[in-house]
């Protein structure tokens, strides 16, 4: 369930109409980042967040907040000095034995309290399914707008924010704006922002706030946590090189072709969102838009056409090379080496070409 | 036990085209579907009925043309359907969307008997927020289960529910208190096909249709793009990169001599990469 695509604004309805912002939310400053730290470590989906957030508080005048949240004082110490060394002026926590793993009620509550009384005008989160979880509920309790999975974040002339995120399954971009309610909330993927850097000895203020919830007053109990298997899952958005495939491979059987190329090159590999579709490949290869963002230094997209929500999935790779038989395929428009050619063909012979260079040269070496 | 699924009808993305000269949305011919993340949601609500008995509601807010969508439900076996449907509802965003869903939720309550569970499918194929499940749980003071893979237990008569549920890293075995709104992860089941009697209830059925006004909305400042704090200010298809890409010729070549070309190329471009290949490839 969700929103609908909304058509472009009518010239009558109050989404053309640019109202004077409610007094109650006029004091409503400075930008937060909702920090996700799970088992004592903070996902760093939230430090990109504060890079970002570094800039638009930059651009509005204001002060840039993290929000931490937890049980062991510790890792929260811990997690608000990364937060003071990635660009945060004042980090604001809630340490209670309720908050030691991520439970809807309790994180709504401690995430709504500070807001009402802080009052951010922006506050950002990570689009996890910690993330997702948590800002659909607090968008909702304070009835304010939240825009989902953004690619981009901008403040526009008026100051407020601007978040730009694909729209109609991925096929075209839409800005989308939250004029007349406070604060403005959005959620972006992990790796869609790129890591700033770190300034050790940085430091802020932090401001602790209680929690006020006792244990038994969530009905919510966590029974077991079953931790995955890092050997069994894909690792695709902190890999170095990439190899995908797309329709252009033609049978699930040619797919073969794009993982013998990634055993050659140490590769992650994975696949537009069609295969996934049709039973291809898993879920969790899916590269694009709904499915893993990737900032590879190497990424070749075989067989792959392109469309926007792809593109908005591999854009920060460091070099994009494209396979594809139609010269006119969208995936031309954004990679940086494009081959005109058909991937099945040309995968076996990359892949031998690869193969062989690299064993001659490690003889040679 | 009475289920209500929460469904929606979304155009089959795999077949949305965009105009090559105006990048405008082309929705002439576009079939419309379930959205499939539902179709989860709605198995799972089958298979528990089927165990513990009831009735399963499929609840959909969308054009009267919806309809299609819901008497698809009842041929899979769902028992009825309600279609919320009102212009009122036109341009509604995610906040809007789960007012006017809840609305018709406590409604269903009164007419069919409370639901302890509703479910949603994680998120939309057009839309891909997950934002309305969440909602829906926070208005109507519902337990909210995210991503959930599996209900490992269910006691109705006291009231608790046992399941797991995808989180970062892991899963999340939960318990928590009825009601429930529950978000199926995909894949965890399979549609079934429905019985012929079902087809024939199907489309013999009355799909029950409600306005704002039947489904209880007397404000109707909430609905709508009225209702909506979020605004879309503009629509647009992104730029070609400022340089195009750089081709490697391919006409009159053999497979061979352009992959060598593209490993040059690639290693002229990112002369690091070079480096780290041969590491790798020293193996450990």
């Amino acid at each position: 369930m969700s929103d609908a695509p909304k058509s472009a604004p009518a010239p009558s309805g109050r989404a053309g109409t640019k109202k004077e912002l409610p007094e109650h939310f006029k004091a409503y400053k400075h930008v937060w980042v909702a920090v996700e730290s799970e088992h004592g470590l903070v996902h760093p989906v939230s430090f990109e967040l504060l890079g970002e957030g570094r800039k638009l508080a930059d651009k509005r005048g204001v002060e840039l907040g993290a929000v931490v949240m937890g049980s062991d004082p510790q890792a929260i110490a811990d997690a608000a000095n990364a937060c003071f060394e990635y660009g945060a002026d004042i980090v604001y926590t809630v340490t209670d034995p309720v908050l030691t793993h991520y439970r809807n009620e309790a994180y709504t509550k401690a995430l709504t309290d500070i807001v009402n009384i802080y009052q951010p005008e922006i506050l950002l989160l990570g689009a996890t399914t910690l993330g997702r979880d948590l800002a659909g509920s607090v968008a909702t309790t304070l009835r304010t707008g939240l825009t989902a999975d953004c690619t981009e974040l901008a403040i526009d002339e008026e100051g407020s924010l601007a978040a730009t995120r694909p729209t109609f399954g991925g096929s075209l971009l839409c800005t989308i704006m939250t004029l007349n309610f406070r604060p403005q909330m959005a959620t972006v993927r992990p790796r869609v922002l790129s890591m700033p850097k770190r300034t050790p000895g940085r430091q802020g203020r932090i401001v602790q706030h209680p929690l006020g919830l006792a244990e038994e007053d969530v009905v919510t109990k966590i029974l077991q946590f079953i931790a995955d298997r890092d050997s069994n899952k894909a690792q695709l958005a902190y890999a170095e090189i990439v190899v995908a495939g797309g329709l252009g491979l033609r049978s699930a059987e040619n797919f073969q072709l794009v993982k013998d190329l990634a055993a050659v090159l140490g590769a992650e590999y994975g696949g537009s969102r069609p295969l996934v579709q049709k039973g291809w490949i898993t879920g969790d290869r899916q590269i694009g838009q709904t499915g893993k963002t990737i900032r590879p230094k190497l990424y070749i997209a075989a067989g792959i056409s392109g469309a926007i929500q792809h593109r908005v999935g591999v854009e920060g790779s460091d070099l994009i090379v494209a396979i594809n038989t139609d010269p006119n395929a969208q995936i031309f428009q954004f990679a940086h080496l494009g081959i005109v050619a058909d991937a099945v063909e040309l995968l076996p012979a990359l892949t031998e070409a690869f193969r062989k260079y690299l064993s001659v040269n490690r003889l040679a070496g | 036990m009475h289920i209500v699924v929460c469904m929606k009808q979304v155009p089959d993305s795999a077949q949305i085209r965009v105009h090559p000269v105006t990048n405008t949305i082309m929705r002439q011919g576009v079939p419309t579907i379930i959205n499939p993340y539902d179709l989860f949601a709605l198995e799972e609500a089958l298979r528990l009925r089927d165990v513990i008995g009831g009735e399963v509601t499929v609840l959909t807010m969308g054009p009267p043309m919806a309809e299609e969508s819901l008497r698809k439900a009842l041929t899979f076996g769902a028992d009825r359907a309600v279609l919320l449907t009102d212009r009122f509802f036109a341009g509604s965003d995610t906040l809007a969307t789960s007012f006017a869903l809840a609305a018709a939720l406590t409604k269903i309550g009164e007419e069919f008997g409370v639901p302890p569970i509703v479910f949603t499918g994680k998120q939309t194929i057009d839309g891909d927020t997950a934002q309305v499940g969440p909602g829906i749980a926070k208005r109507l003071g519902f337990n909210q289960l995210t991503y959930v893979a599996r209900i490992v237990d269910l006691a109705p008569e006291v009231g608790t529910i046992t399941v797991e549920r995808r989180a970062e890293g892991g899963v999340q075995v939960l318990s928590t208190r009825l009601p429930v709104l529950i978000t199926m992860l995909e894949g965890v089941n399979e549609i079934r096909r429905g019985t012929l009697e079902d087809a024939f209830r199907a489309s013999r059925a009355k799909i029950v249709t409600w306005n704002a006004a039947d489904a209880g909305i007397t404000d109707m400042t909430k609905c709508g793009l009225r209702g909506s704090p979020t605004i879309v200010k503009k629509i647009f298809s992104p730029p070609p990169r400022a340089e195009a890409a750089q081709l490697i010729a391919t006409i009159d070549q053999s497979y061979d001599a352009i992959a060598a070309s593209v490993m040059s190329e690639i290693f002229k471009s990112q002369p690091a990469l070079e480096d780290d290949l041969m590491r790798f490839s020293a193996g450990p």
